[in-house]
């Protein structure tokens, strides 16, 4: 169900669809490589040091830092309602950048390149349809505040990440 | 070659365009239509109304039933398309081919081009969150800030330099003198950049003959060669760069070109480079070697992009102040700098050129091709 993914979704069709259905559940997930252990995030159902098919979903905390940002106030469309929002780039410590939107909790002029981050599972809650993405906040935001509608468009999911490293499915 | 005015061209359609850069071509290379052999076409095919272009073109400039077809490399359709065509002359397959690169994007509705410009990154894991182009290269701006201490006011160096050059070119878009002062209190787009910092959609078309050695030398006096080629890829996703305060296929590009060419980019007396966002130009001052490493904003400052300096860049008003027709942008980097070998630049004239360089980026590096041109 990869169409969940995203604030806009445009590639529905990908073999790590599952992705999404877990990050709904609350897991941020990165790809292994079955074949010869290379891990991946954004994950990847192909390896790209080995080119094996074989992959397994392994559950990330999602700390890091912050590598670039910009403030994006033309917003191309679907996005339109949303500008001004800020695009933050993160280093994640278990291997693998992400892009996502700074989160509520992060004040833009607190904004600055190697700060702490944390890459937070997402549920949109003002929508009929099913929405998950992720957001960069401030470390442990999701654990103090698990459960809480936090703004009028988003919900903390209320579990905390899993032991690093440990196997889900 | 020839070189239609880039800019909003509502007096005519994608094909009239080709046909006034083609037309102009053979007037200016003294050779018949019927001794072209074919033509490869640059365009980005979704800016159009007309799909597969490179066929309405070939038939409106009366090249049927002589080979066509279409080169894509998103904003290096142009450099792309030379290098396809100068591949087929070394091959030996054709000896006199035309490119001719021709983009029409202003037929597009605002709403279109904003679609368009949401999926130019990687659209899975990117685009899903609406990074636009300039998002894309704002983030490698703040990165190259905060490692190299690049200034705002770097940024709108290039602005104003390209401006000033744009006023001196009769083709560009913009043909006015900027200040810092207007560039700096111009919109917001994506910080740190403001309107100034960004490129203009734009209309035109561009037309190159190129031809085998020996056939060069008989129709002209003073061909200008393609001395040094280069072509490079990066990683579709900016995540999976090492690094965002370079682009790695223009040094990868670039090392190919002077190679081939035996200089060094001390020896490049003028430039044309992929300015398609302020910070896109110092990243290539560095990554073609211009300049060290981290010191492309005091290069453009200090003026050492300006005639006069260590290496005179987009003196032609680069994609800046020219417009940026995609598919004819490298086509029309290719063109200015064969212009200033041979020395008709007019007022922006570097004296005495001999080796010059284009460097044509696609996306945000997804594509770069670099050329090293000379004159005997």
């Amino acid at each position: 169900m990869f169409k969940w993914f995203g604030v806009v979704n445009l590639s529905p069709s990908t073999r790590v669809a599952e992705f999404a259905q877990l990050l709904r559940e609350g897991h941020l997930m990165a790809s292994r490589c079955s074949a010869c252990g290379d891990r991946s995030f954004p994950p990847r159902a192909d390896c790209a040091r080995c080119l094996s098919a074989d992959f397994e979903f392994l559950e990330l905390k999602g700390h890091g830092t912050l590598y670039t940002f910009t403030e994006v106030s033309v917003a191309p469309a679907g996005f339109e309602t949303y500008a001004p929002y800020t695009l933050g780039v993160v280093d994640l410590e278990e291997g693998g950048r992400a892009m996502a939107w700074i989160g509520e909790s992060l004040a833009a002029e607190d904004l600055e390149i190697g700060m702490s981050l944390q890459l937070v599972p997402r549920l949109r809650d003002d929508v009929e349809e099913i929405q998950v993405f992720y957001t960069l906040e401030t470390p442990g935001y999701a654990r103090d505040r698990a459960g809480a509608t936090v703004t009028s468009l988003l919900a903390v999911w209320p579990r905390e990440p899993a032991t690093e490293g440990e196997r889900i499915r | 070659m020839g070189h239609t005015a880039f800019g909003r061209r509502t007096d005519a359609s994608v094909q009239e365009l080709a046909c006034e850069a083609f037309a102009e071509a053979l007037r200016d290379a003294g050779i018949p239509r019927d001794a072209v052999e074919g033509s490869v076409i640059a365009a980005v095919p979704e800016y159009h109304k007309q799909r597969s272009i490179a066929g309405a073109v070939s038939e409106y400039l009366g090249l049927a039933p002589k080979p066509t077809w279409l080169v894509e490399a998103a904003c290096a359709s142009g450099g792309a398309a030379i290098r396809t065509a100068w591949m087929a002359i070394r091959a030996g397959s054709h000896d006199v081919l035309a490119v001719i690169g021709c983009q029409k994007m202003t037929e597009l509705t605002t709403a279109e081009t904003l679609a368009l410009m949401g999926r130019v990154g990687e659209v899975q894991w990117e685009s899903c969150f609406g990074a636009t182009f300039p998002a894309y290269y704002a983030l490698f701006a703040r990165r190259h800030m905060h490692e190299y201490g690049t200034r705002p006011d770097d940024l709108i160096a290039v602005a104003v330099k390209n401006h000033h050059y744009g006023a001196m070119n009769p083709l560009a878009m913009f043909q006015k003198e900027i200040t810092p002062e207007k560039a700096a209190a111009s919109d917001p787009v994506a910080s740190p950049f403001h309107v100034y910092d960004c490129c203009a959609n734009a209309d035109g078309a561009v037309c190159l003959l190129l031809a085998e050695e020996e056939r060069a030398r008989e129709i002209s006096n003073h061909p200008v060669w393609l001395s040094g080629m280069g072509a490079a890829s990066s990683s579709m996703s900016v995540l999976r760069r090492p690094s965002l305060s370079a682009l790695p296929s223009t040094g990868e590009a670039a090392r190919q070109a002077y190679e081939m060419a035996g200089v060094a980019p001390q020896d490049i007396q003028v430039a044309d480079v992929h300015d398609c966002f302020t910070i896109a130009e110092i990243l290539a001052y560095e990554d073609l070697g211009f300049c060290p490493k981290g010191m492309g904003g005091r290069f453009v400052s200090e003026g050492e992009s300006y005639v006069g300096g260590t290496t005179p860049v987009n003196v032609d008003g680069g994609l800046k102040a020219k417009g940026h027709p995609i598919g004819a942008t490298g086509v029309s980097m290719t063109y200015e700098i064969a212009k200033q070998l041979r020395g008709e630049a007019g007022a922006r004239q570097v004296p005495e050129a001999t080796v010059g360089l284009t460097h044509n980026v696609g996306g945000i590096g997804q594509y770069c091709f670099v050329q090293v041109l000379t004159r005997e």
